[in-house]
């Protein structure tokens, strides 16, 4: 049987973050339960990647508390997948596909360790599944938007994480990508991995995801989407300024009908 | 050239000034490529400058002209320069960029402040430290290359060792640190190699120029390589062969400041690198970008005549440039491009100006359309 702790995968306890006297994220709660695919979403500016960045803690929180099954975030790393946004590093910088991704295995190897024979193999194994082995030895300028957002996720892919955090995998990738992301979410729940998207487009969630956040500097609303995910909760979290939601919730309702 | 090959066999100033600068470039060219490409070149300026109040202070201290002793005072002064700049970002809103420039020069002014001090000083044995400013490779001793060949043996040991830790720091610090990295800590390694490599240059090119060593070496190599080791090699390369040439120059000729020679011969380096590097060099764009427009003109032309000659059902059927050119967007080059198929042999000329397809020209048009078509 599972401990109290266990149960949840990821466990965020009155979280604070202030940049220069601004609250970024306020008095944010959330207990994310064991292999579940949860959508961040909330309109920009709200937080959404703070969130994520303190939880790995890149970001330094005011007040508050994070752990990961039960532990704090340094005990737990090795089972914490990351995928960035793809945006935030240099892709003109000198290297391949292939030693990207196996960046993915630096963790795991420990400092001075090099990768050798069997992280190549991993990242070759990760590629394919993201339908990219013949770009392995490409020079990473090379790629297209998308390939560098399945890039990032193949190098994800090798940590082998049980939890992994994605960024906005979806931004402004082509259609090839966007499917070749969705089978690997389908792929990582069927395992029991915990996932926690950014996730921009609404229109989506309901397909995509089993569990929502909805985030503005608070936490408005979390849990399964088809309890939280409706038109009240959505005009709390966007100030009711965006007609489309209307449309959305909608859609949603028909379907559930 | 052979003068200065017996020279370095038997005199022994130029060879410790050839072994020197050689060491000097090949240290910050290889350690310029993480400055360059985590887009902080400025770093190298401001280690440097900020160094020159730590040659002085080393010399008050100590009344010591001693290399050793200056360059310790150098790396303490560049090192706490740079602790400073990360500390003035963490705790305002001051920007990196800005941070770096008030360091460098407040640093800077302070150690000329000083330098002017210690010349005012009677029985200072005028102790030559303004030729830190711009170097003088003349005064390399044996000892201080042996000083220089030392260091810079631990810190490519410490680049060999960490090559995966600064890949990481320098491509994506904060995936490193989620997968548990002190990324802080390796940032400071980096540095402090940096201000090693900075250091050692200080007596050769001197305070006010080496930032370029740091930088040059490391972006003429990127124009040449997709790939990080090769691109630390050739820069410590570049950086070398400037480091020898610049100095062997200055020392061989009186009243030629050494610094600048070397950065006169890494900046040559640079252009040509900018200009003729294969992908990346603007002539080589160039060429490349004329040649894919002449490839699609002559590939017009070419199905000009085939449109023409399946509208009168006759395959070699010749047409007067006149009405090629008329019916063809870019009616200039139509004639270039003609001789150009024809020496390939899918056109013919008759007379002075009728042209035809060939069998070979047909068939090449024809494969070319149904290309097209299926995409």
């Amino acid at each position: 049987m599972l401990t109290r702790e266990q149960e949840y995968a990821v466990e965020v306890e009155d979280l604070t973050v202030i940049y220069h006297e601004k609250p970024v994220l306020w008095d944010v709660d959330l207990r994310v339960p064991t292999g579940v695919v949860m959508a961040i979403v909330g309109p920009n500016g709200s937080g959404k990647t703070t969130l994520i960045k303190t939880i790995l803690g890149l970001i330094k929180p005011a007040a508050g508390h994070v752990s990961i099954l039960g532990r704090s975030y340094n005990q737990r790393r090795q089972v914490v997948g990351y995928v960035p946004q793809r945006n935030s590093v240099d892709w003109d910088f000198p290297t391949t596909v292939l030693d990207v991704v196996m960046m993915g295995r630096y963790g795991a190897l420990g400092w001075i360790r090099r990768p050798g024979k069997a992280e190549k193999q991993q990242a070759h194994e990760a590629l394919e599944k993201v339908g990219m082995s013949k770009f392995a030895h490409r020079q990473i300028s090379q790629l297209s938007g998308g390939q560098q957002q399945r890039v990032f996720l193949a190098r994800a892919l090798v940590q082998d994480a049980l939890i992994y955090f994605m960024d906005e995998p979806f931004q402004g990738v082509d259609a090839v990508t966007e499917r070749a992301i969705i089978t690997i979410l389908k792929e990582l729940k069927a395992l029991g991995k915990t996932l926690i998207v950014v996730h921009h487009d609404l229109q989506t969630v309901t397909e995509y995801f089993d569990w929502v956040m909805m985030l503005n500097v608070r936490a408005i609303a979390y849990g399964p989407v088809k309890d939280v995910f409706n038109e009240q909760k959505l005009q709390m979290t966007y100030g009711g300024r965006t007609p489309f939601l209307n449309v959305v919730v909608a859609e949603k309702n028909a379907g559930n009908m | 050239m052979l003068e200065y090959i017996k020279t370095f066999f038997t005199d022994y100033t130029v060879r410790n000034v050839a072994l020197g600068s050689a060491l000097l470039g090949i240290l910050s060219g290889a350690l310029g490529v993480y400055a360059v490409l985590r887009k902080r070149s400025l770093v190298g300026d401001a280690i440097s400058h900020a160094a020159l109040p730590g040659i002085a202070l080393a010399f008050m201290l100590t009344q010591s002209r001693s290399p050793l002793i200056l360059l310790a005072g150098a790396f303490v002064a560049g090192w706490i320069g740079m602790l400073m700049v990360s500390g003035v970002v963490n705790i305002s809103r001051i920007k990196d960029d800005t941070a770096l420039g008030i360091i460098l020069s407040v640093f800077f002014g302070f150690g000329l402040v000083l330098l002017t001090f210690i010349q005012k000083i009677p029985d200072a044995r005028q102790a030559g430290l303004d030729k830190y400013l711009f170097g003088q490779a003349a005064t390399l001793m044996q000892g201080d290359v042996i000083l220089m060949a030392i260091l810079s043996a631990v810190s490519f040991l410490m680049m060999y060792l960490f090559w995966k830790e600064f890949k990481l720091l320098t491509f994506d610090p904060n995936y490193g640190s989620s997968l548990g990295f002190p990324m802080r800590l390796i940032d400071i390694m980096q540095i402090t190699l940096i201000v090693i490599a900075i250091v050692i240059g200080l007596q050769t090119v001197g305070v006010v120029l080496m930032s370029a060593m740091i930088i040059a070496p490391a972006a003429a190599a990127r124009q040449w390589t997709d790939r990080l080791f090769m691109m630390v090699l050739l820069s410590a390369l570049f950086g070398a062969f400037a480091g020898v040439s610049g100095a062997l120059l200055s020392s061989t000729t009186s009243k030629l400041p050494t610094g600048p020679v070397i950065v006169l011969v890494i900046t040559i380096i640079v252009i040509f690198s900018m200009l003729f590097a294969p992908n990346r060099g603007i002539v080589w764009k160039y060429f490349q970008f004329h040649r894919h427009k002449m490839r699609i003109t002559m590939q017009t032309v070419l199905l000009e005549l085939y449109y023409l000659s399946i509208k009168h059902n006759y395959r070699t059927k010749s047409y007067s440039l006149t009405l090629l050119q008329a019916i063809t967007p870019d009616r200039i080059g139509v004639k270039k491009n003609l001789r150009e198929l024809e020496r390939r042999g899918w056109v013919r000329l008759f007379g002075s100006s009728e042209w035809a397809l060939t069998d070979a020209g047909f068939e090449h048009a024809q494969k070319i359309t149904e290309k097209t078509s299926q995409e």
